[in-house]
Order: structure tokens, then sequence, then C-alpha cells
């Protein structure tokens, strides 16, 4: 026993540093999930004098994913999205920090896979929602609270795993 | 009376030249002391884009959001403590760099001084046991007292002393040669 004690202690610290690195550093619980959404009222990116406020879905299950257009791994989820999504609930983007006025154009150009996306200029929005990355997508359900937290793009696996059964289970 | 010019002299380079001391420094903020209790608690925030870094260091674009939020939050009256709240109510403890002790955070904290104390008990036990390998067992402590004995009366090359009965090994073999 004595003599195998090294040989166990390597290997169960090998153990904890194999499973250490599939962890995502960027994946912090967020204490919002099930607090309610915080309020804003922001302007419709590429819809002048529109604006959007999650008051207008009160009652609606709806994803807010939040985006910016220097954000690569965001404008390739935006290809995905619409196809995973399809109607089941609404997505609404919320754009971070649009300082040079690129998302419109860019929305235009490409397809927009948003019901709305909104313009949080200078970022103040997405500091309530406890931002730290970009693509982030909460799901928020009919009484405005904040059911999940997604960091990174959603894949047709994330969607299948994660976003499905909670969508079911909010009879979206 | 040259003591006394140099002492003149002396005093005068004390009187603080026009012009040079009295320029106003730039401020780098209206309030310097809502900027010196902002850097006092982002010394303890986390970066939370850029992770080991604290707040009051990152220059990472959602630490000076996350400053001027701060800044807002201290200009309408908020306490330091409140400030900090309403940042762990969006971003977590992950934002404090020194956790609150809970169920949770017990192993964080625990297992520092866990990990110090089985060190200590391990070296303790290795010493104890190297120890105790020291001194031989299987020479009895009258044969010892014995030998002490002879070894302090000087005589040990005696013949018919009693080291050839056993209690030093080495002795008797030369005898038996």
């Amino acid at each position: 026993m004595r003599r195998w004690a090294p040989l166990l202690v390597f290997v169960a610290l090998g153990v904890f540093l194999y499973f250490g690195l599939y962890l995502n550093p960027k994946e912090v619980p967020s204490p919002l999930v099930g607090r309610p959404a915080p309020d804003f009222t922001l302007p419709v990116v590429g819809r002048p004098g529109e604006t959007f406020s999650p008051a207008e879905v009160r009652g609606e299950v709806w994803l807010l994913n939040i985006w910016a257009p220097w954000c690569s791994v965001c404008l390739e989820e935006h290809k995905h999205l619409p196809r995973m999504v399809g109607d089941r609930v609404p997505v609404y983007g919320l754009t971070w920090k649009d300082l040079d006025r690129e998302a419109a154009p860019m929305l235009a150009r490409n397809g927009s896979p948003y019901v709305a996306a909104v313009d949080d200029r200078d970022g103040r929005i997405a500091i309530r929602f406890g931002v730290t990355v970009t693509p982030e997508t909460f799901v928020i359900d009919r009484d405005g609270m904040i059911r999940m937290k997604h960091v990174g793009a959603i894949t047709p696996a994330v969607w299948q795993t994660k976003f499905e059964p909670l969508l079911k289970e909010l009879g979206a | 009376m040259s003591r006394c010019f140099g002492l003149i002299l002396l005093l005068a380079c004390l009187i603080p030249a026009p012009g040079v001391g009295s320029v106003p420094a730039v401020p780098n903020a209206d309030d310097p002391a809502l900027e010196a209790r902002l850097s006092h608690l982002a010394e303890d925030l986390r970066c939370v884009v850029c992770q080991n870094e604290s707040l009051a260091e990152s220059r990472a674009s959602l630490a000076l959001d996350l400053r001027e939020e701060i800044r807002e939050m201290m200009r309408t009256g908020m306490s330091d403590d409140a400030v900090v709240a309403s940042l762990v109510a969006r971003y977590g403890d992950f934002v404090l760099y020194r956790p609150p002790v809970k169920p949770l955070t017990y192993v964080l904290w625990g297992g520092p001084p866990a990990f110090l104390l089985l060190g200590i008990a391990l070296a303790l036990a290795t010493l104890h046991r190297r120890r105790t390998l020291r001194t031989p067992s299987d020479v009895s402590p009258e044969a010892l007292r014995e030998a002490a004995q002879l070894l302090r009366s000087d005589d040990s090359n005696h013949p018919g002393s009693p080291i050839a009965s056993g209690v030093a090994s080495r002795p008797s073999h030369q005898e038996e040669r």
C-alpha cells in the first residue's frame, strides 16, 4: 500500500487535471437565473424612431441574444439560429457596443435572425444582464424571469440538449 | 555674519518660486474622492472578461464600462457595499477576488489550511519514524547502562570485562581472531 501511494496520488491529480481541461472558464454561473430580466427601452437597429422594451413581450417565452457586429462567432450563429429556433419562440437581439454603426447595414445585408435587435450602444444594458462575452443567450419566460443563460454560440447539439427541454418545460 | 547670510540663503530656498509649484495639475476626474473610492473598490473586483486581472488594472473595454457604471452608482450616493452587492447580483460571486465563506466555498477556503495541516502531520510522522529508527531497539537498557559505565571507567582492554559477554559485538569478534 505504502509503495502505491505516490502512484495513487498521481492518478487522482491526473483525473482532476484531465477534467479541468474541459471546463470552460467563461461559463460563469449567472446569479440572474431565476430573477426578473432587467428592464430597458432601447432603439431598434435599422428602424429609426422605433423602440423595444421587454414589457412588450410579457406573457411570451422569448430569447434575448447578445451579439456585436465585430463578433465573428455571433455572425456565424446568425446563419444557423433561424433554422434551429424555427417559429417556436421569438428571438430578440441586443446589439452590444456597435460604436462603428455597422449593425444596421450588416443585418440588412445578411438577413436578421431577430424579430428586432435593440441598440445598446454604450453597453450599459448589457452590464445589467451581466454580459461578459458575445454571443450570450438568455431564455426569458412568460413572467419575465430569466430561466437560463447560455454562454457562447448555440450549436445544434446545444439547442437540442439545453434549449429544447427547457422550452418544452416552459410550454413554448 | 557670513553664517547668518548662509542661513538666510537657506531659508530663501524654502520659499516656493511663483509659477513653478502652483501650476494646477489636470484633474483626472471631476471628483478625486470618488475616484479614490473607485480605485480602492476596483482592486478587489475581478475583470470578468480578462479573468486574472482586477477591475482596477484592466484596460479591457468592459472593465472601462464597469468602472463608469460604478462611478455612476457612487454619484447617486450608493455605499461601497451596495455597489459591490449590485455587481454580485449581475455577475455572481465570481466578480469578488475574496469570495464569501459559504457552503459552496468551504473547500476553497478550507482546502489550503487542510493541506497545510496534512503536510505538517505527514512531516511530523516521518520525522518521528526516523528518530525511532535511529535508536537500536535490540539492546536492552541494562546493557546500555553497563556499556556507559565501562566507557566511563576507561578499562575496556581489561581481560574478562563484560564486553566479551555480548554487549558490543565488535570487540568480541576481535577476541575470536
